[in-house]
C-alpha cells in the first residue's frame, strides 16, 4: 500500500539541501562545476531492486552515474498519479534536471505531456509509450525494445528442457507488449517440437507476490515444467519455481542467482545502450530522437548467460537462432499462423517482423496456447 | 472432466492450506484485541512490519524461528503503542489504527530496502502428505509449522475467552465498560494488553508471508491481507474457531482463480479473482439478522456505538 510514504521524504531532503546550498553560494567551485552537469532525472514506478522491470533500468542508471559530465537523480516508487508530475516538477526546479527519463508506462498520458507543455526546454523520453509525431510534442518521445525476440529463444531453450511437454507462461495482463511475449515465447518452443503447449495465467496486477506464487504452484500442479513470465518482478516465482524443482527463464533482469539449478537462460533489457546515445547526443547539443527502437541486433535486449541446466542441444539451437536473429529481419510470425481458437491471424506467404506495426496491436494467443485474454 | 474437477479442488485444498496462515493470525489478533472493546486497522501495517522485521532477522541470524520471534516482538510493541495512545482520553480508535497501519508500513520499508534482493533461510515445510505416492498430493499437504500454531493459537483463545478468569475479564471490558468499572477491573490495562498480544499474533502472520509463502520480502508482499482480516473478524462472528474456517474459506476463494485457468477455464478470471470479496458479502447477508447490533459483537465497540 504505498499510499503516498515516498511524497515528501524526498522533498523534505531536497529543502534542508538546498538551504545548505544557499549558504554555500558563491564559495565553492566546485559547485560550479557541477552546475555545467547535464542532469538527467530517472523515475521508476517500484523499488529500483526488485530483479525486474525497475532494476533494469537503475543498473543501465548506475553505469551512467560513472560517465564524466553527467549527474544522475532518482526516485523509485512513484505511482501512477499526480505523484509523477510533482516529482518531474521537483527534478526540473530543485535538480535543475534537463533531460527526464519517467520509465513507467502509465506516467506518458497525461502526466508526462502535461509536464513537458509547461517546461518547454526539458527533454522527455519515456519507456513504452507510443510517441507519434502529430500528436506529442516535440520535446517528448518514447523508446522500447523488442524483447519478444528473446522470450523466443527463451522458448527454444524451454523446449530442450522440458519433459513433460508442457511449458507454462505467467502474464500481468493481456495487452499487445505481453501477449507477443507469450506468443513469441510458444512460437519458440513449437519451432522445436510442434506437439508442446504453453498454458498461460493471467494475474491482472503488475505486481502480486502471492497471486504469482499460487499461479506458479497452480502451473506445477498441471505437470508444467518450464516457467517463464512477465510481471513488473519476477523473484517470487523464480524462488517457487526453483523450490519445486522446475526450470525457469528469466525476464527483464538477470535472475540466475534466484534460481542456480533451473535457470536456463533470461529475456533482459540493455538499457544502457539507449541512454547513452540520448545523453551523448545532448552533450553534443543534437536533437535527441522522438521514436526509438531496437531489438538484439541494436543491442536493446540481450540474453542471460546460459544456466547449467540446459542440454548441450538447446545451447547450439538459441546460439544458432540468435545469430540469425542479428542478421536483422527475422520473423517469429510467419504465416500462416493461426490464433488458439482457429482464426488465421498472419495469412500464408506473409511474415512479421519485430518492426512490424501489426504487432503492436496484438490481441490473440497463437495456436499452442492453453489460455484466453479473457 | 472429473480429472479437471479433481485438479481444481485439490489446488483449492493446497492453495487454502497455504495462503490461509496469514488470515488466521492476523483475525485471531483482531478478535483478541476486539473482545477487549478496541478496535486495531493497524494490523496490515503490523503484517507488513512482521515480515521484514523477520525477514531480515531470519537474514542476518540464518534462524528462521528468531525471524518469527522478532516479527512478534514487533508486532507487541507497535501494538502497544496503539493500546497505550488509545488509552488517552478522546482518542480515536481508528484514526490511530490508520496511523499506525502508515507508520507500519513505512518503518518497514524504510529498513526492509537493503533485504529486497538478499535471500534468508526460509521455515521448512512438515510433509503431512508423505503416504502419498502422488507428487501433487505430497506437495499439496506440505504444510508450514505456523499453520499448525495457528490452529492452536486459536484453539487456546477460544478456551482462554471461555473456560478463564482471563477470558472473562477481556470479555466483561469488551461488552461493557460500566460493569467492567463497577468490578473494578483496570479497563485501559486490559485492553493494552489485548491489543499488544493481538498485533504480537499478527505479526507472527508476517512472518509466515516473508518466511513460507511465498517466502520472499518485498514492498508489494502483503495485498491488503491485514485489512480484510478486519472483515474476517466481523464473518467469524468474533468467535477464534470460526476464524479458521473463515480463513480456509478465504484461501480456498483465492485459489480458484489461478488453478480455473490452468484447466482451461479461461474466461473472467478477474471475476474469480474476486471471490473471497464475493464469498464475504454473501456470507454477510446471509447471517445479518434484523436488530440492533451484529450477534457476538462486543459491546463497546466504536463501530457499534
Amino acid at each position: 500500500m504505498p499510499v503516498s510514504t515516498a511524497l515528501s521524504r524526498r522533498h523534505l531532503l531536497q529543502s534542508t539541501a538546498g538551504a545548505a546550498g544557499l549558504a554555500a553560494v558563491g564559495l565553492s567551485a566546485r559547485e560550479a562545476q557541477a552546475a555545467k552537469d547535464l542532469v538527467v532525472g530517472f523515475i521508476y514506478v517500484g523499488p529500483k531492486d526488485d530483479y525486474g522491470y525497475n532494476q533494469a533500468h537503475a543498473e543501465a542508471a548506475a553505469m551512467l552515474k560513472k560517465m564524466p559530465g553527467v549527474k544522475i537523480v532518482e526516485e523509485e516508487k512513484v505511482p501512477e498519479t499526480d505523484d509523477v508530475s510533482k516529482t518531474m516538477e521537483s527534478m526540473i526546479k530543485l535538480d535543475g534536471a534537463t533531460l527526464l527519463f519517467p520509465t513507467s508506462f502509465g506516467y506518458f498520458d497525461p502526466y508526462m505531456l502535461k509536464m513537458a507543455a509547461k517546461y518547454k526546454s526539458v527533454e522527455f523520453r519515456h519507456c513504452g509509450g507510443l510517441w507519434q509525431a502529430d500528436k506529442h510534442p516535440m520535446n517528448t518521445g518514447s523508446y522500447f525494445g523488442y524483447i519478444g525476440m528473446c522470450q523466443y529463444l527463451n522458448g527454444i531453450a524451454a523446449a530442450h528442457a522440458t519433459k513433460t511437454k508442457k511449458i507454462g507462461f505467467i502474464a500481468a495482463k493481456p495487452i499487445p507488449q505481453v501477449l507477443i511475449n507469450v506468443n513469441s515465447f510458444a512460437l519458440g518452443a513449437r519451432s522445436v517440437d510442434p506437439t508442446i503447449t504453453t498454458s498461460v495465467i493471467f494475474t491482472g496486477e503488475w505486481s502480486m507476490p502471492v497471486k504469482e506464487a499460487e499461479a506458479t504452484n497452480s502451473l506445477i500442479g498441471q505437470g508444467i515444467d518450464v516457467v517463464t513470465c512477465h510481471v513488473d518482478g519476477p523473484k517470487v516465482i523464480m524462488e517457487t519455481a526453483e523450490r519445486r524443482g522446475i526450470y525457469t527463464c528469466g525476464y527483464h533482469a538477470d535472475q540466475s542467482k534466484l534460481a542456480p539449478k533451473g535457470y536456463l537462460t533470461g529475456a533482459e533489457w540493455n538499457w544502457i545502450t539507449v541512454y547513452k546515445q540520448f545523453i551523448a547526443d545532448a552533450q553534443a547539443g543534437k536533437p535527441i530522437p522522438n521514436f526509438t527502437r531496437g531489438g538484439l541486433a541494436e543491442g536493446f535486449v540481450k540474453m542471460s548467460p546460459f544456466g547449467p541446466a540446459l542440454p548441450e542441444a538447446g545451447r547450439k539451437n538459441v546460439t544458432a537462432v540468435k545469430a540469425e536473429i542479428m542478421k536483422g529481419g527475422y520473423s517469429v510470425f510467419k504465416g500462416p499462423l493461426k490464433d488458439n481458437k482457429g482464426n488465421v491471424v498472419v495469412a500464408a506467404g506473409k511474415s512479421l517482423p519485430e518492426t512490424a506495426i501489426e504487432l503492436e496491436s496484438c490481441n490473440y494467443l497463437v495456436e499452442g496456447v492453453v489460455g484466453s485474454i479473457g | 472432466m472429473m480429472d479437471s474437477v479433481g485438479t481444481v479442488l485439490l489446488a483449492m485444498l493446497a492453495g487454502s492450506l497455504r495462503v490461509s496462515t496469514p488470515f488466521l493470525f492476523v483475525s485471531l489478533g483482531e478478535c483478541l484485541t476486539e473482545k477487549s472493546g478496541r478496535i486495531n486497522l493497524g494490523n496490515e501495517g503490523v503484517l507488513v512490519l512482521g515480515a521484514m522485521v523477520a525477514y531480515a532477522t531470519s537474514y542476518e541470524t540464518g534462524s528462521p524461528w528468531a525471524g518469527v520471534l522478532a516479527a512478534a516482538v514487533a508486532g507487541l510493541l507497535l501494538g502497544a503503542l496503539h493500546g497505550g495512545v488509545c488509552s488517552l482520553a478522546r482518542v480515536n480508535d481508528v484514526a490511530m489504527g490508520i496511523a499506525i497501519m502508515l507508520a507500519g508500513t513505512g518503518i518497514a520499508f524504510f529498513f526492509g530496502k537493503p533485504y529486497v534482493q538478499p535471500s534468508a533461510t526460509l521455515l521448512p515445510g512438515i510433509p503431512v502428505g508423505f503416504w502419498s505416492d502422488n507428487a501433487q498430493v505430497r506437495n499439496a499437504l506440505l504444510v508450514c509449522p505456523l499453520f499448525l500454531l495457528g490452529i492452536a493459537a486459536a484453539v487456546a483463545l477460544h478456551w482462554c475467552f471461555n473456560a478463564t478468569r482471563v477470558g472473562l475479564r477481556i470479555r466483561i471490558v469488551g461488552d461493557s465498560q460500566d460493569a467492567a468499572l463497577a468490578l473494578g477491573l483496570p479497563i485501559d490495562r486490559t485492553r493494552l494488553l489485548a491489543t499488544a498480544f493481538g498485533s504480537a499474533l499478527a505479526g507472527i502472520g508476517g512472518a509466515f508471508l516473508s518466511l513460507y509463502y511465498p517466502g520472499s520480502w518485498n514492498e508489494g508482499l502483503s495485498s491488503g491481507q491485514g485489512l480484510m482480516a478486519v472483515a474476517l473478524v466481523v464473518f467469524s462472528r468474533w468467535n477464534p474457531i470460526n476464524c479458521i474456517y473463515a480463513s480456509l474459506l478465504f484461501g480456498a476463494a483465492g485459489a480458484l482463480g489461478p488453478s480455473l485457468q490452468t484447466v482451461g477455464i479461461t474466461w473472467g478470471y478477474y471475476l474469480f479473482y474476486a471471490a473471497p470479496y464475493i464469498v464475504t458479502l454473501v456470507v454477510l447477508i446471509l447471517t445479518a439478522r434484523g436488530g440492533r447490533s451484529l450477534r457476538g459483537m462486543p459491546g463497546q465497540l466504536s463501530i457499534g456505538r
